[in-house]
């Protein structure tokens, strides 16, 4: 399985995804930069955090204007995985891949430390490796990360079991209905603002992260096994 | 101002106009001799800039010669942009810690963040990959709202940039005291890590060769920011400053992977970054150091605005610009490889070999002066020192003890105090864990950092108690860096090397003269005691509001090499039984106390004593011991003495206590700060081990499961109480301080 | 040249912290008229000129990357300005 790490001008933590995918896990993982527009030889994108563009207009904003959008969105929509945590999240949200927009932290202020999640759904491709309603411990990292989306959107998110996070004890960011992590309405793409790329090794940051990781492995073995 | 309306050199001189540029008679006959005619506008802007302090450390430079600065593991020492320690398996670590005290003082956010981008591109720019901030920060004591905004908006600015170009800040301190208030002292240090044979520096060599200027345009942002930070900035002159320069942390990001990537390049000569007194500086010292000239074609710097003058041009601070020398006929690719990076790099200028700085602006010669007159043969200055009345006074008053009445609420008080309380509140803001290397993030003894692909770590701290420094400047500068050591000790890491930022008042008065020269001679012997040479650092003088000097306040940044990761070692209690261990005596010693500014109102009297000899055996044991995997938790007694301190271990553990006996006078048992002084437990299996290996440990107690904290005198319990209750104090403190309304 | 100033504020129904922290601040300091603080921003467009209906052009770049509905409305003023 070969994962691509799609980076953008100003993308700072695509060391830390390198870092885990490939160093940790062992994985095979390529950067690819944003102006590549074809990810056919890839089998999941991952946007690593950081700031993007400066972070300037709206987090994630700028990011829409560079050629690798097209061949993303192309990609999501075959249904192979593709996951973007902090600053990945909000490019993935203003690509209109996932439901929400971001809005400052509560506190107004840039905020990092450890989240405890809560897992909700352990049936997508992320999450298998989980156990439903498992605690985990995973850092966070961010001033943009109070994820807003309407009543509407909340209801429809939960009737398809969409919401695959939450912060467990506090909120650290005000995110509507506490919620760390959202899937698109297929369940290949998946956007959270804690860094579970953070949390692959004990010296580290906790190994919370690790199933996550595991699981997009895991099943996409199965896929292959299957159809070979 | 135009060009066309500058005035003529006849006039600066007759109406000694370059005493607004921070120039005095002295200098102006000088730089006027050394030209054999007079300056004009753009030339009397050059010799400003390079001869302010800021740039030429010309008061600094008797004292900062007496720095030990040679060491075997010294690569490079002071002198380029940052310093270079060797740390095995030819890799290298470079750091450097720089002040931005004026510009934090009148903008706080801005300044406080082009601090931080500064100091990384001193990094970068030496060929080295930046992997982590530190930070060491001064303000008075938040009792008042501008001194609130001050603290709030500074430490945004640092979070601001370290988190958004994705450089962890993984240590720091925050002091707090009202002879900082309305002038904070906000020192950065960036630490980066390379490859022995991608060492860079700033030269400017090679006749022919071409001289590029890369990164952002130049704005008429920041001129004379070098001469402002050499003198007095009071909040009632705001209005009149200069505009000040913004930074902007994705170019900086930008330029540092493009910077980076150049150093691999053999097309590259030399490089450094445009900071204070900007294109001025980096000309002049590029070409100075190499023993060349530099000629440059101001029509050709990348402007942001229209109409610039040569003037303005050469003393712009705008940030993120780096000046660059690769071999002729090179530069195409040099330019190619920049705009792979979104960054504009242009030819400015070339080499030539008559040593000369020569400028042209719209055909015409605007300035031409000799580099060495500008940076190498600048003026130095040996001030008038002089010892203040205060330092005898100080020095002859008996030692005494501050009076008590509740000693458990004494404690509570003490962990409310901002300078002891929890700085969560600070390093909450910062992105701590970017770059996925750090094994310990602030709130410790010192930050840790994995070497990237080794076993190995770095461990870095920022210290400095000015208090001490004040009431006595030799012990006080010893204590600082034995501190820094200690910091370092307890993570479990060899102390390597130190930089520095020497935040004093203005040199031109002798008592705060003096105290830079003893202080420097304290840091000195400590030093060389320690095995810690100076590899670079920074002065910044004239810190002082209406008139008052701020308390000395020289800040080590130090540096450590843990050599296996697996012997890192934290402050907080780790299981019940482990025996608790003190290392070195109580004395009634409070001078400069939080003990004694608490219950006093301010500090007074001899500081703690200092044994160098005591101290470099103690941290000698102590980190043996460490290595040999014999203790559980290490920490300093610091502010608050060893009460606090046993606190601090019990607050980063949950559910753990302590039951722990001490003897002798209860005040001084349980806050005097006596030096040289560790809390260690071990587990019980190795208490044998440890007590042979460490021979001053003294066993006093255990670590429990319950949630108390026990302390016993030689006559009953001395203070009992829950650690939530005192955790709770040392947690809010900070977050209440901000809240108030005054 | 035409000048395009766009308006950009935070949706009705959406919380504002900035605005809310603001209001309090000003009240604080005595101005107890204030009911309501909304942040925030202004973006300038300088067009030359070349596309024939810029109300429609303006209205794209607002949709394709300037705004984002979900959180934000806006507004924007069209004047013209002095060539270069």
């Amino acid at each position: 399985m070969k994962f691509a790490i799609l980076t953008f001008p100003g993308s700072g933590s695509d060391i830390d995804m390198y870092h885990a995918v490939k160093e940790v896990l062992g994985a095979e993982a390529e950067y690819v930069q944003h102006i590549e527009t074809d990810f056919a030889g890839y089998d999941a994108i991952l946007i690593p955090s950081g700031a993007s563009y400066g972070d300037y207009l709206r987090p994630g904003a700028l990011a829409q204007s560079s050629p690798a959008i097209e061949g993303l969105k192309a990609f999501a929509a075959t249904g192979k995985p593709v996951l973007g945590v902090g600053n990945g999240f909000h490019i993935l949200a203003e690509t209109g891949l996932l439901p929400g927009a971001f809005l400052r932290n509560k506190g107004m202020k840039f905020r990092a430390g450890s989240a405890k999640l809560t897992v909700h759904n352990t049936d997508s491709k992320f999450t298998a490796d989980y156990e439903n309603g498992q605690e985990v411990t995973i850092p966070f990292a961010h001033e943009y990360g109070n994820y807003y989306i309407d009543e509407a959107t909340v209801a429809e998110l939960k009737a398809n079991n969409r919401i695959v996070f939450t912060y467990a004890d506090e909120n650290v960011d005000g995110s509507t209905e506490a919620i760390a992590g959202v899937l698109n309405e297929q369940g290949n793409v998946l956007g959270m603002m804690p860094l579970p790329e953070r949390a692959v090794e004990e010296i580290i940051g906790g190994t919370d992260g690790l199933p996550l990781f595991n699981s997009i492995l895991k099943r996409w073995s199965e896929n292959n096994v299957s159809q070979a | 101002m135009s060009a066309k309306h500058e005035p003529n050199a006849q006039q600066i001189k007759d109406e000694k106009l370059y005493l607004q540029m921070g120039m005095t008679d002295e200098e102006f006959a000088l730089a006027e001799e050394m030209l054999g005619r007079l300056p004009n506008y753009t030339e009397t802007g050059l010799f400003s800039a390079l001869w302010s302090e800021h740039c030429s450390y010309k008061s600094s430079k008797p004292v900062l010669r007496k720095f030990p600065t040679d060491g075997e593991r010294v690569l490079q020492g002071p002198g380029e942009g940052a310093g270079i320690v060797d740390i095995g398996d030819n890799q290298a670590v470079v750091f450097k810690m720089e002040s931005h005290n004026s510009p934090s003082a009148i903008e706080p956010f801005i300044g406080a963040a082009t601090g931080a981008g500064g100091v990384l591109r001193d990094v970068f720019s030496m060929g080295a990959r930046p992997v982590a901030l530190v930070n060491s920060l001064r303000f008075g004591d938040l009792t008042d709202a501008r001194d609130r905004y001050l603290f709030e908006e500074a430490v945004a600015g640092i979070a601001s940039y370290g988190n958004k170009i994705g450089i962890p800040t993984i240590a720091g301190e925050v002091q707090f005291d009202n002879c900082y208030s309305k002038r904070p002292l906000v020192n950065a240090m960036a630490v980066g890590l390379l490859n022995h044979e991608d060492i860079q520096k700033g030269v400017a060599s090679g006749v022919g060769n071409i001289v590029m200027y890369a990164g952002a345009t130049t704005g008429r942002d920041g001129i004379h920011g070098a001469t402002m930070s050499s003198s007095e900035v009071t909040v009632e002159e705001e209005a009149e400053l200069p505009v000040m320069q913004a930074g902007d942390p994705f170019l900086e990001k930008l330029v540092m992977e493009a910077c980076l990537e150049l150093v691999k390049s053999d097309a590259l000569i030399g490089i450094q970054d445009m900071g204070a007194a900007g294109l001025t500086s980096s000309a002049a010292e590029m070409a100075s150091k190499a023993g060349y000239g530099v000629e440059l074609n101001l029509d050709l710097v990348p402007q942001r605005e229209e109409g610039m003058t040569a003037y303005e041009m050469m003393l712009s601070e705008s940030q993120e610009r780096m000046l660059i020398v690769v071999k002729q006929g090179r530069e195409q690719e040099v330019t190619d490889l920049f705009a792979k990076h979104g960054i504009e790099a242009v030819a400015i200028g070339k080499v030539t070999d008559d040593k000369m700085l020569r400028l042209l602006h719209k055909g015409e010669v605007v300035a031409e002066v000799l580099a060495d007159a500008l940076a190498e043969d600048a003026p130095v200055y040996h001030k008038k020192s002089e010892e203040p009345a205060y330092f005898k006074e100080f020095q002859a008053m008996e030692k005494t003890e501050p009076a008590v009445n509740d000693l458990t609420e004494t404690l509570k008080d003490l962990l409310q105090r901002p300078t002891i309380a929890s700085k969560e509140w600070v390093y909450n803001q910062f992105d701590t864990q970017a770059r996925s290397n750090t094994v310990v993030a602030p709130g410790a003894s010192a930050g840790v950092i994995r070497v990237d692909g080794t076993n190995k770590g770095l461990a870095m701290t920022s210290d400095c108690n000015s208090r001490f420094v004040y009431l006595d400047p030799e012990t006080g500068g010893k204590i600082a860096v034995a501190e820094a050591a200690r910091n370092l000790v307890c993570s479990g890491a060899e102390p390597i090397a130190i930089t520095d930022c020497l935040n004093f008042g203005s040199a031109d008065k002798p008592e705060v003269f003096w105290q830079l020269e003893k202080s420097a001679e304290g840091i000195s012997e400590a030093c060389r005691k320690l095995n810690a040479p100076v590899i670079s650092g920074n002065v910044s003088l004239s810190n002082e509001v209406n008139g008052v000097p701020v308390y000395p306040t020289p800040t080590i940044g130090m540096v450590g090499l843990v050599h296996d990761l697996s012997q890192t070692v934290t402050t907080e209690f780790k299981q019940a039984g482990d025996v608790i261990y003190v290392i070195g005596e109580a004395a009634m010693e409070f001078g400069g106390s939080e003990l004694q500014q608490m219950t006093e109102g301010k500090i007074f009297g001899q500081v703690p004593v200092i044994d160098l000899n005591v101290e470099a055996t103690r941290q000698k044991q102590l980190l043996s011991a460490i290595q040999e995997g014999l203790v559980q938790s290490a920490t300093d007694l610091s502010e608050g003495g060893f009460a606090v301190a046993l606190c601090e271990k019990a607050f980063g553990a949950q559910g753990l206590g302590a039951g722990v006996t001490v003897s002798g006078s209860e005040v001084t048992a349980l806050f005097s700060e006596t030096q040289s002084r560790f809390l260690v437990t071990v587990k019980e299996e190795h208490a044998q081990a440890f007590e042979a290996a460490v021979t001053d440990a003294v066993k006093i107690g255990t670590v429990t499961d319950s949630d108390r904290l026990v302390i016993n005198g030689d006559n009953g319990t001395l203070i009992d109480g829950s650690v939530e209750e005192f955790r709770t104090a040392w947690k809010g403190a900070i977050q209440c301080l901000l809240n108030s309304e005054a | 040249m035409t000048k395009v100033n766009v308006y950009v504020t935070l949706r009705e129904s959406v919380v504002d912290p900035q605005g809310i922290a603001t209001k309090e601040a000003l009240q604080t300091l005595g101005f107890n008229e204030v009911e309501n603080v909304r942040i925030g921003k202004v973006i300038e467009l300088e067009l030359n000129g070349s596309a024939s209906d810029i109300d429609a052009h303006v209205k794209e770049m607002c949709d394709k990357l300037l705004i984002n509905k979900v959180i934000e409305d806006y507004r924007y003023e069209i004047g013209e300005v002095a060539g270069k």
